[in-house]
């Protein structure tokens, strides 16, 4: 299997990065662990004419927590640097969490927390739960920068508003309200296995009753997607099973699945049902985000 | 910084990379499209990683990059220049092979021997950070080798052994 030829750049910052994309077009595209890249050019789906490498970009595989704002991700952090994180571990165990579930240990030392969320692939990983617990991204690019929930950034499958030359440097997990938070992930093998459905969760629990939650579906939509009327359902609600029970009947009335080899549309509805009530449940009972 | 290049006859750039493998820095003109399990069995010769799949699921081309296993196959060589590369070649000292090496023969952890190398770079790699893993710790680590042969039981046994932990033959 090889490779069709292409230029290689890799640019010393991130603005010198944005310039040499800005000038290129659409010919370029950033390469950050090249995981999705690489498969994609192997099978012959995509043969971009020059990659532009973020290799240099050091910085931007930094993970620290910044008093007033959370913890930032910088995009070129590794899966496992998501694992191993101290500070995720203290502050966001379910996003280490979520990270050891994908792919297996080599790919984790590749591929980038950036790349999983550029690539926009509905049954991507990451998303869901960073959506749960309220991320937003900063792009930054010729003209400037900016930072958009990360909601916002996924406009279709394998689409996003990152715009051509938009690097997407960090990610941003506000300090939280919320109690606890999982993300619970089915696949058809227990490694290596892409998402059949995912669904993540972060409550607020006060006593027995849920103050607020955020409620993400995964592979079963155009995008990552919000679950915004179970979550209604469960606001100032007390909690117990028959409540999480339809909290998941509901969920499933709210994404759109279509059926492919990994299980067919009325599969993944099921799904979404049971892993909203289990992902609820576990969310409440750890009592940790 | 970006490398050195060269246009080549077919018009086609050519980059000066180097990487330390297995200690020695090897400095070579290579196109941007070569990837590391290429660089490592073509232009170095060291033919003990294996291509398998190609698009990282096999883990037959693992290799450590830095320390860590990564599959070769989606490295271009031109992302590990400046990076240490170790290859099945390197974890053996001139008179003697690798305990890990040593508890594979041991536990007839091998039938044909393609998965092998992989699997021995990714239980390196473990045993490097977690020198008593548990079986839980071997599965997960291994869980991106694919052996065809073995069934992986004897696998996960040798690498157990390996980390001085008994481990009953059968
Ligand atoms: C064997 C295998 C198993 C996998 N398993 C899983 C899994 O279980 N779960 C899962 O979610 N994914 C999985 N993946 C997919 C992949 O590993 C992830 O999506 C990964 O996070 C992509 O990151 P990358 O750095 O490798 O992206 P790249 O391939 O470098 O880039 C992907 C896309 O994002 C763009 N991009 C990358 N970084 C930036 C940035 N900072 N700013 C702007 N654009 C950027 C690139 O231009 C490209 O369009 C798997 C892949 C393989 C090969
Ligand atoms: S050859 Fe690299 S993972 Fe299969
Ligand atoms: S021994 Fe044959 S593939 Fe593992």
């Amino acid at each position: 299997m090889y490779l069709p030829d292409f230029e290689y750049y890799a640019p010393d910052s991130v603005q010198e990065a944005c310039k040499l994309k800005a000038e290129f077009g659409p010919r370029a595209m950033f390469f950050s662990g090249g995981t999705d890249i690489m498969h994609k050019m192997k099978i012959g789906t995509l043969a971009p004419e020059i990659l532009i490498s973020l290799k240099n970009l050091e910085a931007l595989k930094k993970i620290e927590y910044v008093p007033g704002k959370g913890v930032v991700i910088g995009a070129r952090a590794t899966h496992n640097d998501l694992v191993n994180s101290e500070i995720l571990h203290k502050k966001y165990m379910s996003v280490s969490e979520a990270a050891h579930q994908m792919a297996a240990n080599q790919v984790r030392n590749i591929g980038t927390v950036g790349g999983n969320l550029i690539n926009a692939v509905p049954s991507a990983d990451l998303p869901p739960i960073l959506m749960a617990l309220d991320a937003s991204v900063k792009l930054v690019g010729t003209k400037g920068e900016r930072v958009i929930p990360l909601e916002e950034l996924f406009t279709g499958v394998c689409k996003t508003c990152c715009c051509d030359d938009e690097i997407l440097t960090e990610i941003i997990i506000p300090d939280q309200k919320m109690t606890g938070s999982t993300y619970i992930k089915f696949g058809l093998r227990r490694s290596g296995a892409l998402a059949v459905a995912g669904v993540a969760v972060a409550v607020e629990v006060d006593k027995d009753v849920i103050k607020d939650a955020r409620i993400v579906l995964g592979a079963v939509y155009i995008t990552p997607k919000r679950a915004i009327e179970s979550e209604k359902f469960l606001i100032g609600e007390k909690i117990s099973d028959e409540l999480l029970a339809e909290a998941g009947k509901i969920s499933c009335t709210e994404c759109k699945p279509i059926s492919d080899m990994r299980g067919s549309a009325e599969y993944r509805q099921n799904l979404v049902e049971v892993l909203t009530k289990r992902a609820l449940r576990k969310a409440i009972d750890k009592g940790h985000v | 910084m970006s490398n050195a290049s060269i246009i080549g006859k077919d018009g086609v750039k050519r980059y000066l990379i180097t990487i330390t493998v297995n200690g020695d820095p090897h400095s070579k003109v290579v196109k941007a499209n070569n990837t590391l399990t290429d660089f490592l069995r073509d232009e170095l010769d060291l033919t003990g990683t294996k291509k398998g799949c190609e698009l990282g699921d096999c883990g037959s081309c693992t290799v450590l990059m830095d320390g860590k296993a990564v599959n070769s196959c989606l490295i271009l060589a031109i992302e590990a220049d400046g990076r240490e590369v170790t290859t099945i070649e390197g974890i053996a000292s001139t008179a003697e092979i690798d305990i890990l090496q040593q508890k594979f023969i041991e536990f007839g952890a091998l039938q044909c021997g393609y998965c092998t190398p992989g699997m021995v770079m990714s239980a390196k790699a473990l045993l490097a950070k977690n020198p008593r893993p548990t079986e839980l710790e071997v599965r997960q680590a291994l869980a991106g080798n694919l052996c065809r042969c073995t069934g992986y039981v004897n696998i996960v046994k040798a690498v157990l052994s390996a980390s001085g932990q008994e481990v009953a033959h059968d």
